[in-house]
């Protein structure tokens, strides 16, 4: 399918140049990503987000080191790949940001909702994406496994793959107009497929992210904000049943695939 | 400068330093406590030449013993990885500059004995634009490698 | 005080290879803000890497090297359990200096 849209690639960003005719556009953006992949900024939001797992923070000056991310207070090792899931104490499916949240809230005290309404990338909102990769980069490598045992893991399921198709906005696009077909790719971004695994460290397995372009480490609740802002759309509420809905359909979908997160993005 | 200087006495040693350090410092390096600012003529300068000269090299010349490492295509401008090395001995330091970036001087690294010829980093580019590797040698030749690196501007980030 | 380094050094040979990722936000002082207002420059001007306490290495930056700026050198003569310190310095002369044991 890529081989196809090579050649108008080249014409695009070469302008025709016979030179660089002999590697494609394509092979020498992957020579690029390769060469970032050693020393990944990332690295220094994981940094940040152990510390502050482990530090006494809030209202209640407590660490959130008796957290449950879904394997029990404090078990940070394989979680990742297993969210969003049925949480039992909240009585609702909680992805990872989502969770972070209901930790912070019971055991540090804060206020979730100020926390939602905090920009991505200040105050206590780049705290939460600090901690969220962090604990990403504690499964990375490890196959995405979410469960649909529970009945509201699967209602999440449906919704969300409702929510995945809805067309709207000024622009009458859905997540499928970008992300519903194969071979799919906006100047040189391959789009994958959402609707199925995509395979290993691509979509859902790929955030949270470090993106270059802004040097922003983003989670998945900030890419779900951006793809809808790409669309148009209004945007979703930070941690939001929709934007959870979202994460149980794909997540779901990339049943088996290894998680990369954290990445480093263009 | 970071040269043993086990062969000669203390007064000796001083006066050696004093004349190196006099050298460099007409030279606009100094790398050490002594001095205030990095060279800002180097760093201000708007081409390559003026900043190479700046960083006490001249006779600027292409040569084979120079590697520059860099992507052909670049995704995105803001993150370039660019390496500069060579297997020369006599190197004083190593530079990376971007032709066509307003601040042409990205990096300057002074080597020393205890370090291989050899650094890794990554530059900002505001467009396409030929990129240089050069080591300034000890007698003050300036020896270089070039390369174009295209910048793309890339899609919407997934 | 600015976040911390990440530093890496392991032990290849009888040399080191050092890979730093610092925390800065390497401002260009080309970039305007909402306003219209150029962002004023803010960017590690100055590096000093250390082997067990001697200086092996300086370096200096332009505004160009990018955001969270990575830098990888090899240093000679090392070897596992030696310490290796970074030490930057920005253009407003704030500075941070991390150290790493190599493995």
């Amino acid at each position: 399918m890529r081989q196809a849209l090579i050649p108008v690639a080249l014409a695009m960003v070469l302008g025709a140049s016979p030179v660089l005719a002999q590697k494609t556009a394509s092979q020498g953006i992957d020579e690029y990503r390769a060469m970032l992949q050693d020393g990944n900024p990332a690295d220094l939001f994981e940094a940040k987000g152990e510390d502050l797992w482990k530090q006494k923070r809030g209202p209640k000056n407590a660490s959130l080191e008796a957290c449950d991310l879904g394997q029990g207070p404090g078990v940070i090792k394989g979680v990742f790949v297993s969210l969003p899931k049925y949480f039992a104490d909240t009585g609702k499916v909680q992805d990872l940001e989502s969770r972070l949240l209901t930790c912070m809230q019971t055991l540090q005290g804060f206020d979730p909702q100020a926390i939602a309404k905090t920009s991505f990338g200040s105050g206590e909102m780049a705290n939460v994406t600090a901690m969220a990769t962090w604990v990403a980069a504690e499964s990375k490598g490890m196959k995405f496994n979410l469960s649909q045992s529970h009945a509201q893991e699967r209602v999440m399921y449906e919704v969300g793959k409702r929510l995945f198709f809805m067309r709207g906005g000024t622009h009458d696009f859905s997540c499928a107009s970008c992300h519903g077909e194969e071979g799919k790719r906006i100047r040189l971004q391959d789009l994958p497929l959402l609707t199925k695994n995509p395979g290993d460290g691509i979509g859902f397995a790929a955030w949270p992210a470090y993106r270059v372009s802004n040097g922003q480490m983003w989670g998945m609740q900030q890419r779900l904000n951006d793809c809808y802002r790409q669309q148009r759309f209004p945007f979703p509420g930070f941690a939001s049943d929709a934007t959870v809905a979202l994460s149980v359909y794909l997540g779901v979908n990339a049943q088996g695939a290894a998680s990369i997160a954290p990445a480093i993005k263009r | 400068m970071f040269r043993r200087l086990t062969m000669q006495n203390r007064r000796q040693a001083i006066q050696h330093s004093a004349v190196v350090a006099s050298l460099l410092s007409a030279a606009g390096w100094l790398p050490t406590a002594a001095q205030a600012a990095p060279n800002k003529a180097a760093f201000e300068a708007k081409t390559v030449q003026e900043a190479v000269k700046a960083s006490g090299g001249a006779n600027i010349s292409e040569s084979k013993d120079v590697t520059l490492t860099a992507p052909d295509i670049a995704e995105n401008g803001a993150v370039v990885p660019l390496g500069v090395s060579t297997a020369m001995s006599g190197v004083k330091h190593l530079l990376i500059l971007v032709e066509k970036n307003p601040s042409v001087l990205v990096a300057v690294f002074n080597v020393s004995d205890a370090v291989d010829a050899n650094f890794a980093t990554r530059s900002k580019m505001g467009q396409s634009s030929d990129v240089y590797a050069v080591a300034i040698m000890n007698d003050g030749r300036a020896l270089f490698a070039k390369k174009e690196v295209k910048v793309t501007l890339g899609g919407c980030g997934g | 005080m600015a976040d911390p380094m990440r530093i890496r050094a392991q032990a290849s040979g009888d040399k080191a290879i050092v890979r730093v990722l610092m925390s800065h936000e390497m401002e260009s002082g080309q970039r305007k803000d909402a306003a219209g207002k150029i962002v004023p420059a803010w960017f590690i001007q100055e590096i000093t890497a250390s082997h067990n306490g001697k200086v092996v290495m300086t370096s200096e930056w332009g505004p160009a090297v990018s955001k969270n700026p990575f830098l990888q050198f090899s240093v000679k003569g090392a070897k596992a359990g030696d310490k290796v310190s970074i030490k930057w310095v920005d253009n407003r002369g704030a500075t941070r200096t991390d150290e790493a044991t190599i493995s």
